[in-house]
């Protein structure tokens, strides 16, 4: 039987949030590159909330923007409106969020693929996964015993590639579940994928399964918005990009607005409990926790007399509104009666009913943290796949995805970053070393560092690396190294520029309601006084040079937490210590005796790539680090 | 902050005559010279030569002087761990001993993890190659038994009081990094008032714990020994004996002990804490089945166990039972009842100790089990017993007291460093700092306390988020 047989570098399976930035990034890099998709009407579909960003979500798109990949600057040519979150916290918790008009997220990410060169879109459903066995050379200590050589779709087309890069998000084997009624289909209808799951499983690929839901859809016509709060956009926007001009997204923003469940609501639900697939016990995958649909959060906090409820609009060209807040599994009649218990959609038309997907996803523990298989050569996943949740935790890992598969097929090291580097680098450490039993989100307590995580210094912390991979132009580049520059000389002069008694400086002091000065002292210091900054001390700083507004932000934050910043530099000292500290793959804990026997299974079924990933795995203890540590020493004397 | 120069008391925790606290670290000199003074009581350690010895004092941080000393200066790499080491030879009072340590530590050092001047040696090439497998042994061994110390030797209302103190600052967190990632549903509004009143709560508690790590009181005292045996072989008279006045009760009935009953008995500066079980046996009575699995339970953790055996009654199944129990323990085997007719010798507990040893695949063994003969009805042994006790604690053989001011002293610097980290958390509410930056102590403070108790930090504040507050979309 004929067949086609096609001969690509990378082939990209899925083409959502991860799908695209894995598919970008290598096109990029000059690989030649197939995305695939069982629609291509689905591209960067956003099938859940509209919003791109939120607390730690949006630092992870200005990384992904570091970086060189696409998230950032598509919200920004889409958005209808934009928040700046936590503005009164410090500035490590500034987090930046849009809500998009999906249609147009959508269709303009499909055109930059499109127009993308070296990259092919390619509707059809990706089955089998084709290898070949490997054996890696002694010279390094390799221990995938399987390589990628291809990939066959359903209609029996092969194309043989160089690495695959599995982005399936919540398509294998999925299945959707809205009260009693039981759909086998991917998100808002789509066909699932049903074959690839197999495929993996006879590769020896550990699989899970996942669930997540998402709320009600309405027609806004039949919303009474009189009788909501009206939440508005910021009136200055601050792009997501580094890259957008920001007086380009001064637009006219949509509203959205604030409602609240009450007694009835409950009641409702409650009354209904046995008819949620949840807690009927048909739904097996495990859901996140974060993202508790209704029934969760009333039958979990049962005290509590109300829950907001966000109304979105979906975009600009549809009257759908999205009901954040309001995520259910519970039968369609339910929930059209819980709806109508929440002022102001008394009278709502149900467009989409909520519904809980379940999935096939894999245990990530089985990943490197380049996010290639241990196991498999040339086999790398990301997204909701890795068992992740979240439109920007998927374009990070498909971004970083996408770079290491390239990178590996030149010859080059991978892109791994740490826990002190990046939001990404926690997001994927976490991943690939902690137990994680449900779909996994970021928040910005998983970040130890996150002082240093800003997302106002992610290009000075990221452009290089990005740059170093070929993603970033070198002029892009360059402009973050003069900006450090321009940073780190206005610091030193602030530092150097002395400030005496002498009358007009305490005239200043008092009329800011600032203590007098006993002696002299200098701007830093002044600069830290809680009522002081960078803008007011101008008037006693007379050979101040006009600076960039992002130069000013950075010099005001490096001064001004100065001392918490470096307590912070200091932990990563110590920390940076043990990752430095490589363990070859190919060890053999066995041969450790005085590892205790739980910490030996872990390290057996990790194999953590250095002493400190070892050191994050559950039921490994200081004192088998120790051991460790003294084994190492003792396996590279005796090389 | 935690320099990586540690230190730690390198003699034996006993009333000796010399005590020597080591400090090995890349600080070594300069944190040595914070306390040492010499005779003129000036610093004067950092113009020394290596591989000198001076006399002088240590000073606490008020200069009063804490004991007379001989310093030893030994600069890398030719030292013990090839880093910088000072040792301080003190007058070996144990009380003192702490005190100098104490007072390095808060000069910058931290207390040394078991076994890691060895590892250290190691690492840095001091000891060769043929040695790892030892090496590893001794981290893995002192870390066990560092391990399980720690937390049984917590006095339980000091580690229910951690445990609190955990779970309020824990809370806090909570709160704090919820209202972070979901601020449109969880307002910090006013509560900068409500953390400085937890702040100042909680450091209170602490500095209370402080005061009772002084005096050694967070500590329980004495060697945990559990007096084993099959019913009526003596076990409740040996403890009367021992304790003197007649507290268990005892018939000649099988089984009377029904429960465990406890006692704390002193003797050449010795303190035990005799806890006496139900003796072992095969048995369908509920009430002393759970006596059994009790005593099967209190014999895991005991320092010392005392195995009562009737020697006029032939050894059965429930002997081999206990001795299978006590395989790899510090025991010490009583042939009781002396008086009458001997049917087992001590032959034939040698003998099914080596059946029932080859049968168990470990690296311990039997060789430390010493047997004495006694009779609790006429008194005969008692004294043996006793000496017995004293020569194993004074030997090592029963570590404990080491391990506990050792111990005590890791408690102590935990609380130090907790209540530093709420130092912090109250500088910065006075300074009127965002939210966010109280999270990050009040995280420092909670692991601090946490290593007291053995617990690690893990997933703790994901799990305390999603179960206080409702989150998300």
């Amino acid at each position: 039987m004929p067949e086609i047989r096609e001969k690509v570098d990378v082939c990209v399976v899925g083409a959502g949030h991860a799908g695209c930035e894995a598919a970008l990034a290598c096109a990029r890099l000059g690989l030649e590159t197939v995305i695939f998709t069982v629609s291509v009407d689905s591209i960067a579909m956003m099938p859940c909330n509209p919003n791109i960003g939120g607390t730690s979500k949006g630092h992870l798109v200005r990384e992904i923007d570091a970086l060189g990949g696409e998230m950032g600057k598509n919200i920004d040519k889409t958005f209808i409106q934009s928040k700046m979150l936590n503005q009164s916290k410090g500035p490590a918790v500034h987090s930046l969020r849009a809500q998009a008009d999906k249609a147009e997220y959508s269709r303009s990410m499909r055109k930059v693929l499109e127009n993308q060169e070296h990259l092919t879109v390619k509707q059809s459903e990706v089955c089998d996964l084709l290898t070949e066995e490997y054996n890696a050379s002694s010279a390094d200590s390799d221990i995938a015993t399987k390589r990628i050589i291809g990939v066959r779709t359903f209609t029996g087309a092969v194309y043989e590639c160089k690495a695959v890069i599995l982005c399936t998000g919540t398509y294998l084997k999925a299945r959707c579940l809205c009260g009693e009624a039981i759909t086998y289909t991917g998100p808002n209808g789509l066909q699932p994928a049903n074959h690839l799951t197999d495929s993996l499983l006879s590769l020896g690929v550990e699989m899970r399964r996942f669930k997540t839901g998402t709320p009600a859809r309405m027609d806004k016509r039949s919303i009474d918005f009189s009788k909501m709060e009206e939440q508005f956009g910021d009136e200055k926007v601050v792009p997501f990009s580094f890259s957008t001009n920001p007086e380009d997204v001064q637009i006219d923003q949509v509203s959205c607005w604030l409602t609240y469940t009450n007694g009835k609501t409950h009641d409702i639900i409650r009354a209904n409990l046995d008819r949620s697939p949840i807690y009927a016990g048909i739904i097996e995958g495990t859901g996140p926790r974060y993202c508790p649909s209704i029934e969760d959060k009333v039958v979990k906090f049962a005290d509590k007399e109300r829950h907001q409820v966000f109304i979105e609009p979906e975009g600009l060209h549809t009257n759908e509104m999205y009901v954040g807040g309001m995520s259910s599994s519970l039968p369609e009649d339910v929930q059209l009666a819980m709806y109508r218990t929440v002022p102001g959609l008394e009278h709502c038309k149900i467009v989409r009913n909520a519904y809980a997907i379940e999935y096939d996803c894999i245990n990530p523990r089985q990943l490197y943290p380049s996010l290639e298989f241990k196991d498999i050569k040339g086999l790398f996943s990301g997204g909701q796949f890795n068992g992740s949740s979240g439109y920007e935790e998927a374009a990070a890992q498909g971004l970083i995805a996408g770079i290491n598969a390239a990178l590996s097929i030149q010859g080059k090291e991978p892109v791994i970053l740490d826990r002190s580097q990046a939001y990404i680098g926690v997001l994927i450490d976490d991943l690939v070393t902690k137990e994680n039993f449900e779909p996994y989100r970021m928040m910005t307590s998983r970040a130890e560092y996150r002082l240093l995580l800003r997302r106002d210094n992610a290009d000075l912390r990221l452009r290089k690396i990005g740059y170093e991979a070929g993603l970033v132009s070198r002029k892009l580049y360059e402009a973050t190294v003069r900006k450090k520059k321009l940073i780190d000389q206005e610091i030193e002069r602030l530092k150097n520029t002395v400030i005496g008694a002498a009358k007009e400086n305490q005239q200043f002091l008092t009329a800011h309601n600032s203590a007098a000065l006993k002696t002299g002292t200098n701007l830093a210091e002044l600069m830290c006084r809680p009522e002081l900054s960078y803008e007011l001390l101008a008037e006693i700083d007379p050979k101040r040079e006009p600076l960039p507004e992002d130069v000013i932000e950075q010099v005001e934050i490096e001064i001004k937490y100065e001392g918490y910043i470096e307590r912070q530099l200091r932990q990563v000292e110590q920390y940076k210590k043990m990752e430095k500290k490589l363990i070859p793959a190919d060890l053999d804990y066995n041969a450790v005796s005085s590892l205790r026997l739980e910490a030996r299974q872990k390290l057996i079924a990790y194999k953590p790539i250095s002493v400190g990933q070892a050191s994050r795995i559950s039921g490994v203890s200081p004192a088998d680090i120790s051991v460790l540590l003294v084994y190492l020493e003792h396996y590279n004397r005796s090389r | 902050m935690k320099t990586d120069t540690i230190a730690a008391i390198a003699t034996a925790m006993s009333d000796s005559g010399i005590g020597i606290i080591r400090i090995s670290g890349d600080e070594a000199i300069q944190i040595a010279d914070k306390v040492y003074r010499n005779r003129k009581l000036q610093k004067a350690l950092t113009k020394y030569e290596s591989h000198t010895i001076h006399y002088g004092f240590v000073v606490k941080e008020d200069e009063s002087v804490l004991d007379e000393v001989m310093v030893s200066i030994m600069k890398k790499p030719k030292s013990y761990t090839m880093e910088d080491t000072v040792e301080i030879n003190c007058h070996g009072g144990v009380l003192m001993m702490k005190e100098i340590l104490m007072t390095v530590i808060r000069a910058g050092a931290r207390i040394a993890e078991p076994g890691e001047f060895t590892k250290r040696a190691f690492l840095n090439g001091r000891i060769d190659l043929t040695k790892a497998e030892a090496v590893m042994d001794i981290i893995h061994a002192k870390n066990e038994f560092a391990l399980s110390s720690s937390v049984k030797q917590l006095k339980g209302s000091v580690s229910d009081k951690i445990r609190g103190l955990r779970e309020d600052i824990l809370y806090e967190i909570a709160f704090i990094e919820s209202a972070l990632d979901d601020p449109e549903h969880i307002s910090l509004d006013g509560y900068q008032e409500r953390l400085s009143d937890k702040t100042d709560s909680v450091l209170k508690e602490l500095d209370h714990l402080l005061d009772s790590a002084d005096d050694g009181r967070m500590l329980k005292e004495g060697i945990n020994t559990v007096i084993v045996g099959k019913p009526n072989a003596g076990k409740s008279s040996l403890l009367n004996r021992l304790i003197g006045e007649e507290r268990a009760i005892v018939t000649d009935v099988a089984g009377t002990t029904r429960d465990t009953l406890e006692e704390t008995i002193s003797f050449g500066g010795i303190t035990l804490n005799m806890i006496d079980t139900a003796g072992i046996r095969d048995t369908e009575d509920i009430v002393e089945k759970i006596g059994v699995e009790k005593a099967k339970k209190i014999s895991e953790d005991a320092d010392l166990i005392l195995y009562v055996v009737d020697s006029s009654v032939a050894l059965d199944e429930s002997d081999r039972e206990i001795i299978k129990m006590i395989h790899g323990k510090n025991v010490i085997i009583l042939l009781n009842k002396s008086d009458l007719n001997e049917i087992v010798s001590e032959n034939d507990i040698y003998r099914m100790m080596e059946d029932i040893g080859n049968q168990i695949d470990t690296k311990e063994s039997y060789h430390d089990a010493k047997i004495i003969k006694t009779s609790t009805k006429e008194e005969n042994g008692i004294d043996a017993l006793t000496e017995l006790i004293k020569e194993m604690f004074f030997h090592g053989k029963v570590s404990y007291n080491d391990e506990v001011y050792i111990t005590n002293m890791r408690h102590k610097e935990a609380i130090m460093d907790a209540r530093q980290s709420m130092l912090q958390v109250r500088k910065s509410l006075e300074m009127n700092m965002p939210e966010d930056f109280y999270s990050i102590d009040l995280m420092s403070a909670y692991a601090s306390l946490g290593v007291i108790i053995g617990e690690e930090v893990g997933e703790d504040l994901v799990n305390e988020i999603f179960s206080k507050f409702c989150m998300g979309k």
